[in-house]
């Protein structure tokens, strides 16, 4: 009754990745090169920082969010924690990791985003394939990314961003299509061109839901740590995996704690920035 | 001269205008094409000149297509038929760059819900359209300033248009369109959600700022009672076809057809229509001093009253039953002795101000204008006009307003007592 379908596309695939390594090997040593620059050059900035002037600056980025004393003071102190618990370092790489993967999200995710906010057939395109993004195990991609871009940190940060930027697409898009129609038709009444409105209108307007794209996305970037640390990337993922592989129970636990905190103190500065702009866009 | 002309414009909505518009050139109606095609006609062969300097007003009932009709003047809406002229010049041949040139050089809108940046202050939002041309900031927001300042907007332009009243946004609105410099201003039912008392007051100031900048002004609106106060020239929209252009006093004396008549039923009359619409030269001259032959003359006239003319000047009017007792008594006096002055009234006035003269007297209203003589208007003609007949009955489909079908039906049911 079912025609055989499963191992023509295995052996067509296989086939494929291994026609990528042997023709475009170069090319994809080169991209993963590139991207392994920025990522030592962020890692190591925030190894050699000391702890204090990170610490000072999360208390810093907190207040300027919050405007909150007590909601900068609790973060840092959390931060703090991360060094007792004697993970600094490894949280570090792990906060590099995330940044990386956050930076190449949001630059391929803003015009994605803002391209499937114009183009209705270009979303329809787009859907499926972000819903393929978030729901494919990321095991299935991992495998390839490792065997195209080396072990480590950066098939890692691409796992993440395949991972990562889908809600930042979708929420870009969500909020330039929910800018007021009026006012997107008054500029264009003003005879000002698509970058125009794009910059000095639908991109502001639609701020606030950027701004919840992007905490979205370091959360899943964050959620991703692990299991990418099963492909060599260092980092708090890395602690997890070794305390569930040598059955270390509290071992796991202070990883995980460590990453939760990471993901608090992530999410709370930018939520707060986001509502800072949905503030002055709604009294505005 | 004609700053937008508009040649048989057809707009269709939907996904099989070429259907649509071949079953809308062999007559077929709005609801038998959408059932057909499943397209919206927008706008229906509608051709229309408006003139610089004037206010002209689209008006009609919602869904009619005025919001449409006016988005074509700035191509927000293309057509599917027909051409769009601006200062004689083709629009619609215009790429995206040479549009975008147009629109800020040419044009101003105003927007219903105002259309305002909220995220930028009143300032910034003035000088939008000047930024939008490159415009620098110092420069820009000068000119910005000025015209915040017109508008009654002065110390508000650091604010956020959240901020402001319904009113004061339009008048950001407003001075953003003007500061621009346009040759047009589009106004898309501008005061249609503000406050009956803001609106009245809005419309006095666009109606001031108007007399000093004589710009072509197109207004949108389904209110008549301010059709009637800013416009021009009105045009009569129903489902997309133009059914009437014309001056306020022509819409009010000369409805096209049943809708415009049942339209125009609620507004008071008296307050609208001016004097000198119902204006005639004196009728039946008298220039000779025979009293027995004017008597004879203005009998056989079936007139009841004569103009008393001395070498082409105006002296008075002499009435029939004056001039009856003169020539029963014998009386020797000159026509122009006998005749009356007549009550004098300003060209311009409302017939509201006409009315309680013309009770108080037989004669006819003098129309005075510089101090010349214009004119006479009769007291059966301000009668006729203000009790002109309610239209037979009023349009089925998307008719008048509930007030007008009101008044209607009370005609109605009050003539058969009468």
């Amino acid at each position: 009754m079912f025609v055989d379908l499963g191992k023509p596309i295995a052996d067509g695939v296989n086939q494929f990745v291994r026609h990528l390594i042997v023709n475009y090997g170069d090319g994809f040593e080169a991209v993963s090169g590139f991207i392994l620059k920025i990522l030592l050059f962020i890692e190591t900035g925030l190894r050699d920082l000391h702890p204090a002037v990170l610490l000072a600056v999360v208390f810093g980025l907190a207040w300027a969010s919050s405007r909150h004393l007590l909601m900068a003071a609790g973060l840092t102190f959390l931060m703090w924690l991360i060094g007792c618990f004697g993970l600094w370092e490894q949280a570090m790489q792990t906060l590099a990791i995330v940044l990386v993967a956050v930076l190449i999200s949001a630059l391929i995710g803003l015009p994605l985003g803002v391209l499937s906010a114009r183009s209705t057939r270009f979303r329809a395109v787009l859907s499926p394939i972000l819903d393929l993004m978030q729901t494919i195990p990321s095991f299935v991609y991992l495998i390839p990314a490792a065997m195209l871009f080396g072990l480590g940190k950066v098939p890692a940060v691409l796992a993440t961003v395949i991972y990562a930027a889908p809600p930042l697409i979708r929420l870009t898009e969500l909020g330039i299509r929910q800018v007021n129609a009026e006012v997107v038709e008054a500029s264009r009444a003003f005879g000002a061109t698509r970058w125009q409105m794009l910059r000095g209108v639908q991109l502001p307007l639609a701020l606030p839901s950027i701004m919840a794209g992007l905490n979205q996305t370091m959360m899943m970037a964050l959620a991703m740590v692990v299991i990418a640390s099963m492909i060599g990337a260092r980092g708090v993922g890395e602690t997890v995996l070794l305390g569930l592989q040598r059955n270390d129970a509290g071992r796991g636990l202070i990883g995980g704690l460590v990453i939760v905190i990471l993901a608090i103190v992530l999410d709370r500065i930018t939520q707060n920035f986001g509502r800072r702009m949905q503030i002055r866009g709604g009294e505005g | 001269m004609s700053m937008i002309e508009v040649r048989n414009v057809t707009k269709i909505f939907g996904e099989n205008p070429a259907e649509a518009l071949r079953l809308l050139r062999e007559g077929a109606a709005k609801d038998e094409i959408l059932a057909k095609t499943g397209c919206t006609v927008g706008l229906r062969d509608v051709s229309l000149e408006i003139k610089r300097g004037e206010i002209f007003v689209i008006m009609g009932l919602s869904g009619s297509g005025k919001s449409t009709l006016i988005r074509h003047f700035n191509r927000l809406i293309d057509p599917t038929d027909g051409q769009i002229l601006f200062e004689g010049e083709d629009i619609l041949k215009y790429d995206a760059r040479r549009l975008e040139k147009f629109r800020r050089e040419k044009l101003g809108m105003v927007f219903q819900r105002f259309g305002l940046m909220p995220h930028r202050t009143v300032l910034e939002n003035a000088a939008y359209g000047l930024s939008v041309r490159g415009v620098p900031r110092a420069e820009r927001e000068a000119k910005a300033m000025e015209w915040l300042k017109t508008v009654g907007l002065e110390g508000f332009e650091k604010q956020y248009p959240g901020q402001l009243s319904g009113g004061m946004q339009q008048r950001v609105g407003l001075a953003r369109a003007l500061a621009n410099d346009p040759d047009a201003l589009l106004m898309d039912e501008a005061f249609s959600a503000l406050d009956p008392l803001i609106r009245g007051q809005m419309q006095d100031q666009l109606v001031e700022l108007q007399a000093q900048l004589r710009k072509t002004i197109v207004f949108i609106t389904h209110d008549l009672d301010e059709a009637l106060r800013l416009g021009d020239r009105i045009a009569i929209l129903k489902d997309g076809a133009l059914v009437q252009v014309g001056t306020p006093n022509e819409i009010l004396l000369e409805p096209a057809d049943d809708y415009v008549r049942a339209f125009v039923r609620d507004v008071n009359r008296a307050k609208v229509l001016t004097v000198e619409k119902l204006m005639k030269p004196p009728a039946h001259r008298i220039a000779h001093d025979d009293l027995d032959r004017a008597l004879a003359e203005m009998r056989k006239a079936g007139e009841t009253y004569g103009f008393v003319y001395r070498s082409g000047a105006f002296q008075g009017v002499l009435t029939e039953a004056a001039l009856q007792v003169a020539v029963a008594e014998g009386s020797s006096a000159s026509p122009s002795e006998l005749a009356q002055e007549p009550p004098r009234i300003e060209h311009g006035s409302a017939l509201a101000e006409a009315l309680p003269m013309a009770m108080g007297t037989d004669l006819p209203l003098a129309v005075m204008q510089d101090d010349q003589l214009r004119g006479f208007v009769h007291q059966e003609r301000i009668g006729e006009v203000l009790a002109m007949e309610p239209a037979p009955e009023p349009p089925a489909e998307a008719g008048p307003p509930p007030a007008a079908r009101e008044a209607q039906k009370q005609a109605e049911d009050a003539r058969p007592a009468a």
